[in-house]
């Protein structure tokens, strides 16, 4: 059934069921966003794709559209909350991009330019968090998850179904495992995959290391913006 | 072993959404949840080990190591700490032989603190393994300690007489139940249930909703959603299985209506929830128990049994085409578990992450099928409804708010314990009723609520426009510091917050980083601004309600009782801001030098 809602007083048309953070994508609206891939079931943990929807903050990729919604995206008040959950987790964790792996193809760093962050407004903390290094093609630096939580909802054993990647504990002391004996069966591809699937550079496969020049990366050459207005994530 | 957790997994037929009950077994058996354990379960659940793992470490209850043959468990709530908490804490770290976190060197003991356990009426108050010891002095916890050393289990000590678990006595003997003003509603000695259920079969699923909905009760767990609405939705939905959960988590600080519900009308509540499942139609109830009231369930069985024996629960209830019965099914530590769909993740066996909503429960709650969820006292002011008719119930209260409301009252006042209202009642009422003297402030609807002042706010409502209370309600005199109160419930959060979205997860250390701050006298005027600011947004972008509410206390009583904040800031006139710690500052880069160092070494 065909809708109109209103992005930043432009009235859209769209299907009722569609949901928000993409219609705002398709309609040349940009949303910043951490955990949602679009074709991929929500996942809603990042928040960073909050906008105000009938006056109410709320996250754009958990958002079924309805008729006659008004949805606010630029405006100051928005932008700053967006802004304010990207520097959240660069708080949270320890990101030191310069000598990262995913430099120029991460995110987090990504949404940081376009959120238009200089510096994180809360505390660093700079938690020591171990690394895991005991899988073969795997590596987790854990001082860079944001806990996204799409490795353990998107990359399972291909034979049994089970999770390959977890989480333990709550809170603020929560993080992401690997089970090793599983995460050996993958081969190579599969690594590659899980890899790219994070976010950041917490999943690393082992064998890629920096494997772009600056100017040339991910990022570089087209941006995290126009990718999503594209639709292509 | 192996012989064990077969038998264990066979009771739940290898069903891996009831994981909850298969790792409570075991640890039950093993005092802890051991890797063997966990490998055992793998194979057999096609889960891996990790992902039981995931589970039972979300959980404050599960032990994944061997903590003690008895695990200590005081409550640190902060009514337990204006009761003498602290001197307790010292009697049992002596006497025990081992600091808090930690196990005494003959391993008999662990010992921990926890959250509120719903006992705010009788604090200081400890869990021993499955029991509880309420009223606590360092002599009395000294004499407890001494006797399990000396080889008696928890359960000997607290109940010499050995009054069979299943008894309404065996719960009175470990706790009292204040109930120190009744009402209309709740408590009647003298209901008969079977004339009561056969009377409501005799109606039709739509008349029953018709009743609730005409009565305008609203859920008493704290969202204030209408109840008639609710079970009206389910009912609409098409599918051929639906469920009715009762919400027993009780874990808001300061509450334990929900407990003495149980205790003294427990049938009240399974009436409740069996006028549900007639109404929407549906087999299959659960009620959901915090751990915390483990003393509770063996007697909450046998009121289930009862109920079957005389074929009010069960299959073809008093002889109609109408199938329904009951389980109880233990949490095992989490307050966010008591998030309607946190609550319906734990009963699949998994962690209590909240679910993303829409769907909601009414559509796809627990296993996919629609569910109600509804609060103790919800179901039970419904089986009066159901019995008395939604005129008798709309009388009372307000013509907004019908009904009544039980208050958990605790804290400085003559008379701590459970007080029926009608909505209505003004907050000073309430504060003559329960003998509050000298009083400061008032904490609404426990951390997650409005801390309120006596003298602006005395004559606000309890009502769903103004303080809408989910039934806790702790009052604190003029002696009491209210800053330590605030720095203790932001505690509370960071310690529950369940991690899955960022707001909350880190905001929440932020806010208790501020509070540090404030209480250490290292604050200044910026500092307070960005409480508000950051507060506000983690109560606008976090997913469930847990972080929604929580900035709560600081905000509202910065609002409230500016002046405590004020006299606080920091008057330095330094160029360095007061909370900058330079050995701190430099330390973090200085470690992390030493570090590369060695490491290249
Ligand atoms: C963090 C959190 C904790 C909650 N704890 C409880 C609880 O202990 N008991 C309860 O009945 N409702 C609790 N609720 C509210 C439930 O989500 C739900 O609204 C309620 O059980 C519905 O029942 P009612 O309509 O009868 O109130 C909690 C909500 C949140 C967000
Ligand atoms: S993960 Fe991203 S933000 Fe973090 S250090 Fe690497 S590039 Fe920077
Ligand atoms: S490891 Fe990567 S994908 Fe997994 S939760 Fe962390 S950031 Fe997200
Ligand atoms: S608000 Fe807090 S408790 Fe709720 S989902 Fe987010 S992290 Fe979990
Ligand atoms: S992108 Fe919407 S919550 Fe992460």
């Amino acid at each position: 059934m065909s809708i109109t809602i209103t992005i930043d007083n432009k009235e859209i048309k769209t299907d009722i069921g569609a949901t928000l953070i993409d219609v705002a994508a398709d309609n040349g609206i940009f949303i910043p966003r951490l955990c949602y891939m679009r074709g991929k079931p929500c996942l809603g943990t990042c928040r960073v794709c909050s906008v105000k929807v009938n006056g109410w903050m709320a996250a754009s990729c958990t958002i079924p559209v309805q008729d006659g919604m008004i949805v606010e995206v630029d405006t100051s008040e928005v932008k700053d909350i967006q802004k304010a959950l990207v520097e959240t987790l660069f708080s949270e964790g320890t990101h030191n991009c310069p000598s990262c792996e995913k430099s120029g193809r991460c995110d987090l760093q990504a949404m940081g330019y376009e959120t238009d962050m200089m510096v994180s407004r809360f505390p660093y903390r700079f938690t020591e968090r171990n690394k895991e290094n005991a899988a073969n093609l795997i590596w987790l630096e854990r001082d860079r998850c944001i806990f996204c939580q799409r490795c353990v909802n998107f990359i399972q054993d291909e034979e049994t179904g089970q999770k390959i990647f977890s989480i333990s504990g709550r809170g603020p002391s929560s993080r992401i495992e690997i089970d090793k004996e599983l995460a050996d069966k993958m081969n190579k591809k599969q690594a590659r995959a899980a890899s790219d699937i994070c976010p950041v550079g917490c999943i690393i496969d082992k064998e890629r290391g920096y494997d772009h020049a600056m100017g040339v990366r991910k990022y570089d050459i087209t941006s995290i913006r126009e990718r999503i207005l594209k639709g292509e994530q | 072993m192996e012989k064990q957790i077969k038998e264990i997994l066979q009771r739940y037929k290898s069903d891996k959404t009831r994981l909850m009950d298969i790792l409570w077994d075991i640890q039950n058996l093993y005092g802890y949840i051991s890797n063997e354990a966990v490998s055992e379960l793998s194979a057999a659940l096609n889960l891996s080990k990790f992902d039981i793992e995931e589970t039972a470490s979300f959980y404050h209850f599960f032990l994944l190591k061997t903590a003690g043959k008895h695990q200590i468990y005081l409550s640190n709530t902060v009514i337990a700490k204006m009761n003498g908490y602290d001197e307790v804490y010292k009697a049992l770290e002596d006497e025990v032989g081992c600091s808090f976190n930690g196990v005494s060197d003959d391993g008999i003991f662990g010992l921990f603190d926890t959250n509120c356990i719903g006992l705010s009426d009788q604090e200081p108050a400890m869990m021993i393994d499955q029991v509880v010891f309420t009223r606590l002095t360092p002599e009395y916890a000294r004499e407890i300690i001494e006797e399990i050393r000396s080889g008696k289990t928890p359960e000997e000590v607290i109940n010499p007489n050995m009054i069979p678990k299943s008894s309404l006595a065996y719960v009175d003997n470990m706790v009292s139940t204040h109930i120190q003003r009744t009402g209309p509603v709740f408590f009647r000695q003298d209901r008969n249930y079977r004339a009561l259920i056969m009377k409501m079969l005799g109606s039709y699923p739509e008349e029953v909703i018709g009743i609730v909905q005409n009565s305008s009760i609203r859920g008493r767990g704290g969202a204030g959603f209408p109840t008639g609405l609710k079970w009206k939705l389910c009912s609409e939905t098409e599918v051929e299985q639906r469920y009715v959960i009762c919400n027993a988590d009780e874990g808001e600080p300061g509450t334990f209506k929900d407990r003495v519900i149980l205790t003294r009308s427990p049938k009240d509540v399974f009436f409740g929830m069996i006028s549900c499942a007639y109404s929407i139609g549906s087999c299959h109830g659960i009620v959901y128990l915090r751990a915390e009231y483990w003393y509770l369930k063996e007697y909450l069985e046998d009121q289930l049994e009862e109920m079957r024996h005389e074929g009010l629960l069960g299959d073809k209830i008093l002889g109609q085409e109408f199938n329904f019965d009951i389980r109880i099914q233990m949490g095992a530590g989490a307050y966010v578990c008591g998030d309607e769909t946190a609550l319906l993740e734990s009963c699949e066996g998994k962690r209590g992450a909240p679910r993303l909503k829409p769907p909601y429960p009414v559509q796809e709650g627990y296993l996919g099928k629609p569910t109600i969820i509804n609060n103790v006292e919800t179901f039970a002011a419904v089986s009066r409804i159901v019995a008395k008719g939604s005129d008798w119930y709309r009388a009372l209260g307000t013509e907004e708010s019908s009904g009544t409301r039980l208050l958990s009252v605790s804290g400085d006042c003559d008379y701590p314990g459970i007080y029926m209202i009608e909505w209505g009642i003004t907050l000073n009422e309430v504060l003559r009723m329960v003998g509050a003297k000298d009083t400061q402030a008032v904490q609404v609807s426990g951390p997650s609520g409005e801390c309120v002042d006596p003298w602006k706010d005395g004559e606000r409502i309890f009502c769903y426009s103004d303080l809408s209370c989910n039934g806790s309600l702790m009052i604190f005199d003029n002696s009491r510091n209210m800053l330590e109160v605030v720095r203790d419930f932001i505690e509370f959060f960071v310690d529950e917050s369940c991690g899955t979205c960022s707001p909350c997860r880190s905001g929440n250390v932020d806010l208790l980083h501020k509070i540090n701050l404030i209480v250490d006298g290292k604050a200044t005027q910026e500092d307070l601004d960005e409480i508000v600011s950051w507060g506000n947004i983690i109560k606008s972008t976090s997913r469930c309600g847990l972080g929604m509410t929580s900035p709560n206390p600081l905000l509202t009583t910065l609002e409230k009782f500016p002046r405590l904040y004020r006299r606080k800031l920091s008057k330095s006139t330094d160029v360095l801001k007061p909370s900058f710690d330079m050995h701190a500052s430099t330390s973090v880069h200085e470690n992390l030098h030493r570090r590369t160092q060695e490491e290249t070494k």
